[in-house]
């Protein structure tokens, strides 16, 4: 139950967090799309930017391009997703919660990272086919053009589909599939009929957010050197023709109406599914034994799988450690040179990362905190909006914040004369608003799972709204803030794609930046895996060290109650 | 279709050093409107789920229409479950939902939506084909899974619980639809529930189960007048339980209950070692005795007003039962500490074993 009357405070809050999305997200989304439709010169409306994408052949190239390899890694993502998920939920499968673990992997890396390693593994002249070529005299080309983006981005985000599948799957009622089987139906016809459709929403969840992901990824293109896709080209338009050159901004909004549509499209799909609210009682699916044949089968299947998706941090670790590799199976030999160079002078980009991540994570769980508490207990008028507009983050592509921030801010000038857009402090800002949502969801689901009465108990004994705020709410809601926390300074740790707009110098640059910058030259490429390597360790670190927080607030929670 | 019978011989089932079925043996005969009543954990959902197929037996048989299941799965066996959850699919409409049994035996389209048409208007619900089971009321979601259920034409019908999820008022009227519907079909069914009032008011006969063993089978008066043990006593109805020692010889053998109070045996009467006394409260009254009766003195310890009648709890010696009596307007209540005079008859009280 919301609360009567607003305080003072409250209105505060909510107008600092209004001011706060409406420079951040609002203002530069909106340049974007003003500029878009604006002609150059005049200012006036118009449409001819449009016409001009529409009749440039590269560009509408470009766009069917990153829709079939978004569509692509989508199907290739789900083969890899599908017997994951599907054998460690539905059948007795030791190892399954190392699967499952490891199945969550790739999400630590920035994709263009594993997009080198899997050159020297499944490239042209890589590991694997060198191998195929010596034994049976030919090469699949895993890496060539298009499919080199597929194979990187689906093994980067198939660990979405599993999540959200896995989930599903385990949360169906397992009365559901007992009345099949008590009506006639069984094996795999049971599993399609029944099974699948019930996870769906959890399939398509997951499905869309790698679309939408893959069809706004910037830097793997580019590493990978395919720049007829949308958005290589809008970042090559900004930054070789300048800020001004409208094509940018046309791509930009192309990019927002993808992203929104494919959302919208799964939303729509989802309607009137959420069909965890219709089952009562009764456990999960049950699990099956395999048989024998089954049982080897299975993990071959496994095995195959978890081998292409973990390959590239092998093939990371063992580049980062490697003298020279080049037209071989394994590097020639092996150093440590590579770390001790990225820890002398490249220590900058480590100590960045850890400011501007931990920062970012921290404004965004603040302000997760301060728009769940608005919006669940409070009866303040147009918090849904706040809500939202947080949210609607999730559906702008990185770059193209990236490039609103420039055209906003770029004339806007500091006290000692730089523009405020290239201000180190707009990385945190951009990274913050790019990770808002996900540590909003986390701090709401936290304050909404507390019932009301425990915070009327403490009121009723004598405790003011804000003492209680602080020693009820607030203790109550730690599991959630820390998985917020982290799922934003984990991903803000790795993401580049607004950064790579708006770092102006070394000085300033985060690691992923300084990853980029070293994986564009053969030289760079030791020190680069060593980056990367330390990258994933970083994120790997921190997330453990959450789990076993959370774990540890919930167990005394759970001996106190 | 005619109605199979089922039998149940010696069916063990342990979830580890869980000993949950202990030698189950039931005979259920064709057509019976059956029920397995007991407490919760007392093993009568497992029975259930063994008999769909949905739990492996360690030692038994279980047979439908003499044919021996056991080693069939849940989807060869014919024997329809309703859940107790409903379980209906959410992504299916209605129709859908009943049509599915039907799908998968790969009847023909046309003998599929006669026999859909058929289960929803015994139900009552042919209007809200098209609807999706979250578009339902709890008691539509219920009609749906019994329909569902009863057309594929089942051997038997399982129902676990399947009045839970319901309102008090529906589940008057729920009950009496099953008991009519299953009169209609001639179904044999079995029935899980934990309360005594709905197994006694639609059930032919009742097993009631307690720890995994089979206390007694029988119709529900049966039960109630000629229970068991007093477990079977206890669980069906309010029943005053005297605890006390035989004393005495012959006609003079006395059952001295705490506190000294002492009462007479009936001749006849065979007292199993470790019995108790039994009797029910509206079979005392604080009228004055008679011939066949024995009579008990003690003190209004407490009463509630129940409107149609009053019921008195009575402190004798160190013990305490429960009496009602019928309630006319114009009667006066006993006072609170006064003492009075129970009488209840010999024939309706009884010695029994846990």
């Amino acid at each position: 139950m919301p609360r009567p009357a607003s305080t003072p405070g409250q209105i505060a809050l909510a107008a600092f967090i209004a001011i706060f999305l409406l420079a951040f997200l609002v203002v530069p989304v909106a340049t974007v799309i003003h500029v878009a439709f604006t002609e150059k010169g005049t200012g006036s409306f118009t449409l001819i930017n449009f016409a001009d994408f529409l009749r440039t052949e590269l560009f509408i190239r470009s766009f069917w391009n990153s829709v079939y390899v978004a569509s692509m890694a989508v199907v290739l993502a789900s083969a890899f997703a599908l017997p994951l998920a599907a054998l460690t939920t539905r059948f007795v499968f030791p190892g399954a919660a190392l699967i499952q673990t490891l199945g969550f992997l790739p999400l630590i890396m920035p994709p263009f990272v594993g997009a080198v390693a899997m050159q020297l593994l499944f490239g042209r002249n890589g590991s694997i086919n060198l191998l195929l070529d010596d034994g049976l005299g030919f090469k699949i080309p895993f890496m060539e053009g298009l499919n080199g983006v597929i194979f990187v981005q689906a093994v980067h985000y198939f660990p979405f589909i599993l999540i959200n599948l896995s989930a599903a799957l385990r949360n169906i009622d397992r009365a559901m599939e007992e009345a099949a089987q008590n009506l006639g139906s069984s094996g795999f016809r049971l599993f399609r009929r029944i099974v699948f459709p019930l996870a769906m929403p959890g399939y398509l969840a997951g499905a869309s957010l790698v679309f939408v992901k893959v069809f706004d990824d910037l830097a793997t293109p580019l590493l990978l050197n395919v720049k007829d896709m949308l958005a290589p080209q809008a970042y090559l338009r900004v930054t070789s023709i300048g800020i001004a050159d409208p094509m940018g901004y046309v791509i930009s909004v192309v990019l927002i109406v993808v992203s929104v549509g494919a959302m919208w499209l799964s939303a729509l799909a989802m309607k009137d599914r959420d069909y965890a609210t219709v089952q009562r009682g009764g456990g999960g699916l049950a699990r099956r034994k395999l048989r024998p044949g089954e049982s080897a089968l299975a993990y071959g299947v496994v095995l195959l799988i978890l081998f292409l998706v973990l390959a590239p941090h092998v093939g990371l670790l063992l580049l980062s450690f490697a003298t020279i590799w080049s037209f071989a199976p394994l590097p020639d030999a092996y150093t440590t040179a590579h770390y001790a160079r990225v820890l002398g002078e490249s220590s900058i980009y480590i100590k960045n990362t850890l400011i501007y991540a931990a920062l970012a994570g921290t404004i965004d769980v603040v302000f997760g905190v301060a728009i769940a508490y608005l919006v669940l207990r409070t009866r303040l008028v147009g918090r849904h909006v706040l809500d939202w507009a947080a949210m609607a983050a999730l559906a702008i592509p990185g770059l193209v914040l990236g490039i609103g921030y420039l055209r906003s801010y770029y004339a806007v000038q500091l006290p000692d004369g730089t523009p405020l857009a290239t201000f180190w402090i707009m990385i945190v800002v951009a990274l913050a608003i790019r990770r808002l949502p996900y540590a909003l969801r986390a701090c709401y689901a936290a304050l909404q799972q507390i019932s009301i009465a425990l915070e009327e108990a403490a009121e009723n004994l004598g405790a003011t709204r804000s003492r209680t705020l602080r020693r009820i709410v607030m203790p109550l809601m730690t599991g959630g803030i820390v998985a917020g926390f982290v799922t934003s300074f984990s991903t803000a740790a790795v993401e580049l794609s607004a950064t790579l707009m708006l770092v102006q110098s070394n000085a300033d640059a985060p690691l992923a930046y300084g990853l980029y910058v070293f994986m564009q030259s053969a030289a760079g490429r030791g020190p680069g895996a060593a980056l990367g390597v330390i990258a994933v360790a970083l994120v790997a670190i921190c997330t453990l060290a959450s789990h076993v927080l959370i774990e540890r607030s919930q167990r005394s929670k759970g001996a106190a109650s | 279709m005619t109605p199979a019978g089922i039998t149940i011989r010696g069916v063990n089932l342990s979830y580890g050093t869980n000993h949950v079925l202990k030698d189950v043996s039931l005979d259920i005969s064709p057509g019976e409107f059956f029920a397995f009543l007991g407490p919760s954990g007392c093993g009568k959902t497992t029975l259930l789920r063994l008999i769909a197929g949905f739990n492996q037996a360690d030692s038994g048989e279980i047979r439908i229409g003499g044919k021996d299941i056991s080693a069939l799965p849940p989807w060869q066996r014919d024997v329809g479950m309703v859940f107790q959850s409903y379980a209906l699919w959410p992504h299916m409409t209605v129709r859908r939902n009943v049509a599915f049994g039907l799908e998968e035996r790969r009847l023909p389209r046309a003998e599929i939506d006669r026999r859909v048409a058929a289960a929803l208007d015994l139900v009552g619900l042919a209007a809200l084909a098209e609807r999706r089971p979250s578009q339902l009321s709890g008691g539509q979601q219920q009609r749906v899974a019994v329909a569902r259920t009863v057309a594929i034409e089942p051997k038997l019908l399982l129902l676990d619980e399947p009045l839970s999820n319901l309102d008090a008022k529906l589940r008057v009227q729920v009950r009496r639809e099953l008991r009519e519907l299953q009169q209609r079909l001639r179904l044999t069914t079995i029935f899980v529930t934990h309360d005594q009032e709905e197994a006694n008011t639609i059930c032919d006969r009742i097993a009631v189960l307690n720890a995994g063993i089979v206390q007694q089978v029988g119709t529900p008066i049966d039960l109630y007048e000629r229970p068991a043990n007093l477990f079977v006593a206890s669980f069906l109805g309010t029943a005053n339980i005297l605890d006390g020692r035989v004393g005495g010889e012959g006609a003079a053998r006395v059952f001295e209950i705490a506190g000294g109070v002492r009462l007479p045996i009936p001749a006849d009467r065979q007292i199993a070692p470790g019995a108790k006394l039994m009797f029910r409260p509206q079979d005392a009254s604080l009228i004055a005795g008679g011939p066949d009766r024995i009579t008990l003195d003690g003190e209004v310890a407490h009463r509630e007003f129940l409107g149609a009648s009053v019921r008195y709890g009575i402190r004798i010696g160190t013990a305490e039962i429960a009496l009602e009596t019928p309630f006319h307007a114009g009667d006066a209540l006993r006072e609170i500490g006064r003492p009075v005079t129970v009488s209840l008859s010999a024939r309706t009280s009884q010695f029994l074993s846990p």
